[in-house]
């Protein structure tokens, strides 16, 4: 007993922060040990991925007179223009459809460019990768962390556009909290995954975009999905669509609405197939990162 | 104790892009050695092949070799930036790698905020960060500078302050690939005191450098690198003697003996 209680402390010095070891690919185990370790060392790092995204914004707009604030302005411009026309084109009330719309593009243009930018987040940060061991995870919450600064900006407009309405605001709206978290964590297991899958194929982030363009087309962002109510066929682009599903727990409650169950499941499964793919997908590709950036 | 050993560490890099397999075909008819297929059959490039060795406390290994021999490729494997494709890599201590002078810096930070970042890089405290940031400003003597953003630093200035950044950390192992050498005089010597310091704290460099000079002067250990593979290894003037051509072996010599004289 004596001598196993020994080698168990020699064991632990072992197993301080500096000790490192590395080898090939021993298979699905290490890769799962050593995607896990990346995540809990990259969340460790927290701060080096809040600064290193809060700093990409602040230096965009180093020099310029309003700084992050243009996000907030281009999105009101293009937001009050798209407001006024639409609410005409579509014979609805701009008093119900502005707030709608608000909602509508600020969420989706976050999750536009959470889904881009994870896309690149290998890619634009090939000089740290390949110039120091930093856990890969770290670039993946840069992303998000960039991204939900620029979100923070676009915040603005909808309380803006909710006090120049007037509406009323209920506590119900508390529930966009815990799908904004559901956001979140999900973007960054994307990230990981999409971020590894671009390193290697190159055409992907290309393909990415122009497919989030039909989509922000096929999905109820700019129209009501009540329009394909009476369209059973087209009834489908709704029910299939994991960005309708997303998309509506957050905006549902910001709108007064109550979120049906059945969406809220929806969401979650979506979120399940984004984790298992990571898991599997990141603790592939982990170790050839460095290679493909 | 500090220590790191590669244990018959390969690298091959892949060959994905239509542009490097046509640049394959061209090197492929020079040299068909380094060029070979995975277990998928997939076209690679065989960076390293078989690197062994152990480096304990106090060691300090140059790597010597031509273009293109893998010298960086092995900093970045040692670095535990390339998982290898066969083989292992051990070690005990923190390790700091300088391979790229603008390495982990942003270019549009002013110098004081990439301290300050590698301080968030390096998990460490706030007050750290400060002591951090007044060694480096300390060491780096970069004065008014240290406020401009990076991309209006000379090269020279650049070097300083990454070597400062690296080396203010304390690193147990340090890895260096050859850009150092672009300091001048005076930054040369404190670099080199700097490093004697860390040496003499039973701490692990490895240097790799085309300057034999500067091979001789920092280093007790060399290895040779030839297309990826360890060729000889040993003292540095028993290596440097063989790799360097006989009249450039004598200017050395004398070289190094000059200061002792002084």
């Amino acid at each position: 007993m004596a001598e196993l209680s020994q080698s168990d402390a020699v064991l632990r010095t072992f197993r301080t922060q500096s000790h490192f070891t590395l080898s090939a690919d021993r298979g699905w185990t290490q890769r799962f040990q050593l995607a896990f370790t990346d995540v809990r060392d990259g969340i460790r790092l927290w701060r080096l991925s809040w600064i290193l995204g809060l700093s990409d914004i602040k230096l965009r707009y180093r020099g310029s007179a309003l700084g992050p604030f243009w996000l907030t302005l281009s999105t009101a411009i293009m937001i009050a223009s798209m407001g006024i026309l639409y609410s005409y084109l579509f014979h609805v009330k701009t008093h119900d459809y502005l707030p709608y719309i608000t909602v509508s593009i600020v969420f989706w243009n976050y999750l536009n460019t959470l889904i881009t930018d994870g896309c690149n987040c290998f890619i634009q940060a090939d000089s740290l990768i390949r110039g120091t061991r930093m856990p890969f995870t770290v670039h993946a919450l840069r992303s998000v962390v960039r991204n939900t600064i620029v979100l923070a900006h676009n915040l603005i407009v909808i309380v803006g556009v909710f006090v120049i309405m007037r509406l009323p605001v209920s506590w119900e709206a508390l529930w966009a909290v815990p799908a904004l978290m559901l956001w979140l964590v999900d973007a960054y297991a994307l990230s990981l995954f999409l971020g590894a899958f671009c390193a290697r194929f190159r055409d992907v982030p290309q393909i990415v975009m122009a497919l989030l363009q039909v989509v922000f087309f096929i999905t109820p962002i700019m129209w009501y999905a009540k329009v394909l109510e009476s369209h059973p066929k087209a009834d489908l682009l709704i029910r299939f669509n994991p960005f309708y599903y997303m998309l509506e727990i957050v905006r549902a409650p910001l709108l007064g609405r109550p979120v049906p169950v059945d969406v809220v499941l929806k969401a979650l499964i979506v979120s399940i197939v984004i984790f298992v793919i990571t898991a599997f997908g990141f603790a592939r590709t982990r170790g050839r990162i460095a290679y493909w950036v | 104790m500090t220590h790191l050993t590669a244990f018959n560490i390969s690298v091959d890099f892949p060959l994905y892009h239509s542009e490097n397999r046509s640049l394959k075909k061209t090197i492929l008819s020079k040299s068909a050695s380094r060029f070979g297929r995975d277990r998928n059959s997939r076209p690679v490039v065989q960076a390293l092949r078989d690197i062994c060795f152990t480096l304990r406390s106090g060691e300090r290994l140059g790597l010597i070799g031509a273009n293109g021999s893998g010298k960086t490729t092995l900093l970045r494997a040692l670095s535990g930036i390339y998982q290898p494709t066969n083989g292992s890599l051990s070690m005990e201590g923190k390790l700091t790698s300088l391979l790229d002078p603008n390495q982990g810096m942003n270019m549009d930070m002013t110098g004081r905020e990439n301290i300050r970042l590698r301080g968030y890089f390096h998990a460490m405290a706030k007050a750290d960060i400060a002591r951090l940031e007044a060694d480096v400003e300390d060491f780096a003597e970069l004065g008014e500078f240290l406020d401009l953003p990076v991309r209006n630093y000379s090269s020279g200035m650049v070097i300083r302050l990454a070597f400062a950044m690296a080396t203010a950390t304390r690193p147990e192992i340090l890895l260096m690939d050859e850009w150092i050498l672009a300091g001048d005089a005076s930054f040369m010597e404190k670099a080199k005191a700097r490093i004697e310091s860390m040496v003499r704290h039973a701490d692990v460099l490895i240097l790799a450098s085309h300057s034999a000079a500067i091979l001789a002067e920092w280093c007790n250990r060399l290895i040779w690198l030839d297309q990826g593979r360890i060729r000889r290894e040993g003292a540095p003037m028993v290596i440097l003697e063989e790799y360097l051509p006989s009249h450039q072996f004598e200017e050395l010599v004398k070289g190094l003996d000059v200061p002792k004289l002084a």
